[in-house]
């Protein structure tokens, strides 16, 4: 029997807010313990939650950008369960009116482009973390991240494979970071995922019994974990079993996914709206002001780097996978006096490869998009050649002349050789040095004439025009 | 006596240095003292009070006053308060010390009055007699083998007994006006929203209103004056100036429309309490207010509304007493689970178990909609009900409970009966409306009996003029319980 797998996500964005989502105290990342958690984190007798404004906008932001309702007037409620990291015993969430109903992102694998609902999006707070090492036998808890707003972005079961799935956390992850509401990262947590996954037969209208997925906290994890538990599930109902509604953690060090150790027996959460709080409002004045503050979106952008810069699809979608990618882009393009393709050949390429060779992120590199265009300038005025002006980039990669690229080119003397005469001096000597070679071209052996080309390269330390060169040879062996 | 003065009195006794607060507040400790058993406090911070005192005392010397500088006064231990106990008379939180002020204890502090300790109350405001307090009963100064109501029972007797001129309260069905008329006491509910809940234990967090428990209607005004106004730190808490509650008084009560709803006035009501009423009436009537019959059709659905709304609210506020970062911990526990089930066992009395399992009930999964949600339903109707009623009427009146202050253990085994005492007063929170009880007679027990005013939303100062235009003719707020 042929099986297809059904994926809902549950995303966890961090949202980027100075202070938490009900009290005074900051949100930053790292502090020790206990440190940022102030008496209404603590959940101490007495005190009161008040709505972070600036989280409810961020909430209404990533609405307007994935096309969803961001509901007039929207209602925390809470969501009642004991556990030592949270500290009131419930979690002030939202659950019959989210702040965002609807919405929807477009995706694109290999399987074509394809439309992924958006079931909700709504706010909450963050519990704390327990620490079980270093205390011997008993849990620690930090109530530092607890408060902290989230956004949870919940989509529809639109996703027929990890790929998709992949895709579709990688299109949100992008949108989040555009629009400035999340960090995006996702070793420290601000953007988690947990994923509803079941099977069927392929053909079969009926959802399968589902489990959800916890702790895959990178893209490629997502990916392993999806793989896995598919193929459990696969096995458990070709052996003739059932699928047990769970939650199961994913182990990337075992590469496995594991029933999760009972948190708690069957939740009853005991939702009610919270007297503490009144309803979440939004007015059009809110709307109107968040949609003319709104950045370009991502497919937006895509579309426009294709046809404003003649790119083609995989290089734009490269580009805008990050908005500081495209910001470079566009910048280095400027730079680059128009030159949009090659800019965008050198970012995916070369750039991308020194990033990822010093695992840094691109607003850190040393190479400035003003110094890669003025490269591209280079290039193009055949002033360096594209081999050369790699010696370039790296030599301004590591800081030389103050990252001025004439002064690199001038000091390395790296200036291409463009005087034809001096270029004839080295072709007649290659020539001369290899007669067997110059031979068979003569002889109608045309792609030797690239060996003698290189030649005459290494010859002139690669400074030589290439296609000087080339012509050059051919002008000598076979007029 | 020092102590029969009223608080506006004794404020302005220490304005114009004809005593000095230590005096004054060292009367107060001394009395609390001798009257150790009504069990009104849970606390008293002698050194604290001391101190205080002396700094009022060297800022009226100054020629400065602020509201109450100098003037003794005693929060319920419901309020949170640095550096001292506050324990919301629970064995949860016998042993906890808050490390802030709740803002009407340091609105409170900022008005200069002396916090001479903590008042006895009902187990986290769950009761109407104050019994089901970890620190024991308190006995009504009119009869120590009464219940002083509840759940400010602890306030009320120490007001009713002259320990202090006045003392904050907190009401969510009825645990401000019902005490203040057990122990023959003006007692005020204000608005919802009117005064802060920061720092206020919660236990029906959309129920809940602090206010003050004094001897009269202008003593209620000026800690009104005091404790109201908006809390950025409180999101239910209303964004609207408080009026001058003191200069109001004067109003007058002619042309005040008097709504009698013929739901308050049944049979059900004992009949000395309703003579009373209707006397007191009458002097208003006498003043100028003409009388109107009303009616609120669903009161009595009032009583099972709120015993759905107010536990769901406390059995989730409640939750955060787990014995993981304050409060009682148990000794037994081996699994987390343990921690959990065997504090709160231990930490929590009967009445708060039973409200929470109410309460928890009530929100589960298939009962919410036929508890919970249809509660909020009639909640709304309750509300309608009012609103009806002031199209004919400006203040709504009627007794405060349907009886004078019982004996002690009359009803601690039927918990039913026991709510029945605030079937006139829980519709008023449910509605969000404000309330109080004036002194408006004796029974032939010698007992006070309490007539309730009941406003529109914000309208504390009708109550509190009418309460003070009729104790200006009547002086039942006046007589003091023998042995105080």
């Amino acid at each position: 029997m042929e099986f297809e797998c059904v994926i809902g996500l549950e995303v966890h964005a961090q949202l980027m807010t100075q202070s938490k989502i009900f009290s005074g105290s900051s949100t930053a990342y790292g502090a020790s313990a206990n440190t940022q958690a102030c008496a209404v984190d603590i959940g101490l007798p007495g005190v009161l939650p008040v709505m972070n404004r600036q989280a409810a906008l961020m909430a209404a932001t990533f609405g307007l950008a994935v096309g969803a309702t961001v509901n007039p007037v929207s209602v925390f409620a809470r969501k009642n369960y004991f556990y030592p990291d949270l500290p009131k015993g419930y979690q002030i969430s939202q659950y019959e009116i989210p702040v965002v109903s609807g919405g929807s992102l477009e995706i694109t694998t290999e399987a074509g482009t394809k439309t992924i609902r958006i079931t909700r999006a709504h706010l909450e707070e963050d519990a704390g973390k327990s620490l079980h090492e270093d205390f011997h036998g008993m849990t620690g808890i930090d109530l530092n991240r607890a408060g902290t707003p989230l956004l949870e972005i919940v989509s529809e079961p639109d996703l027929r494979s990890p790929a998709e799935a992949v895709a579709y956390l990688k299109k949100l992850h992008t949108l989040v970071r555009t629009l400035k509401i999340c960090d995006g990262n996702m070793q420290e947590g601000s953007f988690r995922c947990d994923a509803n996954v079941s099977i069927r037969p392929r053909g079969e209208a009926a959802l399968g019994t589902r489990t959800e997925l916890k702790n895959i906290n990178s893209f490629r994890f997502v990916e392993r974990a999806l793989h896995h538990e598919i193929d459990r599930q696969i096995s458990v109902v070709e052996a003739g079993g059932a699928i047990v509604q769970e939650t199961r953690l994913y182990d990337p060090d075992a590469d496995l996914t594991r029933p999760m150790r009972g948190k708690e027996e069957a939740h009853d959460y005991r939702y009610f709206p919270d007297p503490d709080l009144p309803p979440l409002v939004i007015d059009e004045a809110d709307i109107a002001l968040i949609r003319s503050q709104l950045p370009e979106l991502p497919d937006a952008r895509q579309a426009r780097f294709v046809s404003d810069y003649q790119l083609s699809e995989d290089d734009a979608a490269q580009l805008t996978g990050q908005s500081e990618i495209a910001d470079y882009f566009e910048s280095a393009v400027e730079h680059a006096q128009g030159e949009s393709r090659l800019t965008a050949n050198w970012i995916n390429g070369e750039l991308m490869s020194w990033l990822n060779k010093s695992d840094i992120g691109i607003l850190d590199s040393p190479v400035t998009p003003a110094m890669l265009g003025q490269l591209i300038c280079r290039i193009q005025d055949k002033t360096v050649s594209g081999k050369i002006a790699k010696q370039v980039f790296a030599a301004l990669w590591e800081g030389d002349s103050d990252g001025d690229v004439d002064a690199v080119i001038q000091s390395k003397g790296l200036t291409q050789i463009t005087d034809t005469d001096a270029i004839a001096q080295a072709v007649n000597d290659v020539i001369a040095g290899f007669p067997d070679q110059a031979e068979q071209v003569r002889a109608g052996e045309e792609k030797v004439i690239g060996f003698l080309v290189g030649q005459v390269m290494k010859a002139t330390s690669g400074k030589a025009n290439p296609q000087a060169v080339n012509e050059l040879l051919k002008k000598q062996l076979l007029d | 006596m020092l102590h029969e003065h009223s608080l506006t009195a004794l404020r302005d006794m220490l304005r114009r240095r004809e005593i000095s607060s230590t005096e004054l507040t060292r009367h107060c400790l001394d009395r609390i003292a001798q009257h150790k058993n009504l069990n009104a406090f849970v606390t008293v911070d002698e050194s604290g009070a001391m101190s205080a005192a002396a700094a009022a005392d060297e800022q009226l010397a100054r020629g400065e006053a602020d509201l109450l500088t100098g003037v003794p006064i005693a929060h319920k231990d419901i309020f949170c308060t640095r550096g001292i106990l506050t324990t919301c008379g629970s064995k949860m939180l016998e042993n906890f010390v808050s490390p802030y002020d709740a803002t009407v204890v340091e609105r409170f502090h900022q008005a200069g009055s002396v916090t001479v300790g903590k008042t006895n109350m009902d187990e986290f405001a769950m009761g109407s007699s104050n019994e089901t307090s970890f620190f024991g009963s308190v006995r009504n100064p009119w009869d120590p083998n009464r219940v002083p109501g509840g759940s400010s029972g602890g306030s009320a007797a120490a007001v009713a007994a002259c320990l202090v001129a006045g003392a904050t309260g907190t009401d969510t069905g009825g645990s401000i006006r019902q005490p203040a008329a057990f122990c023959g006491l003006t007692g005020l509910k204000p608005s919802y929203g009117r005064v802060s809940r920061y720092g206020m234990i919660a236990f029906a967090s959309s129920l809940d209103q602090g206010g003050p428990i004094t001897r009269n209607a202008e003593d209620a005004a000026l800690m009104l004056q005091c404790m109201a106004g908006f809390d950025p730190r409180d999101s239910t808490s209303i964004n609207a100036p408080t009026p001058d509650m003191t200069t109001l008084l004067g109003t007058e009560v002619r042309g005040l429309r008097l709504g009698l709803p013929k739901e308050f006035f049944d049979t059900s009501v004992d009949g000395e309490v309703l003579e009373k009423v209707r006397e007191s009436l009458a002097v208003l009537e006498r003043l100028g207010a003409t009388l109107v019959d009303v009616s609120l059709p669903n009161s009595a659905a009032g009583i099972p509304c709120y015993y759905v709304i107010a536990p769901a609210e406390a059995s989730s506020n409640l939750s955060r007493f787990d014995g993981v970062r304050f409060g009682h911990r148990s000794e037994h526990a081996e699994e987390l689970v343990d921690l959990y089930e065997n504090s709160r066992a231990e930490g929590f009395g009967e009445e708060v178990k039973r409200r929470i399992l109410i309460g928890t009930y009530a929100l589960s999964a298939g009962y919410y909609d036929a508890y919970y949600l249809k509660a909020q339903k009639i909640r709304r109707v309750i509300a309608q009900d009012f609103e009806t009623a002031f199209e004919q009427c400006d203040v709504i009146v009627g007794p405060t409970s349907p009886t004078t202050a019982f004996p002690l253990g009359a009803k601690t085994q039927d918990p039913v009966a026991m709510y029945l005492n605030d079937i006139f007063t829980n519709t008023v929170n449910l509605a969000g409306l404000p309330g109080l009880s004036v002194p408006c007679g004796f029974d032939t027990a010698g007992l006070p009996v309490g007539l309730q005013l009941i406003g529109k939303f914000m309208d504390e100062a009708s109550l509190l003029s009418t309460a003070h235009q009729l104790q200006q003719e009547t002086d039942w707020h006046q007589r003091m319980p023998e042995g105080c």
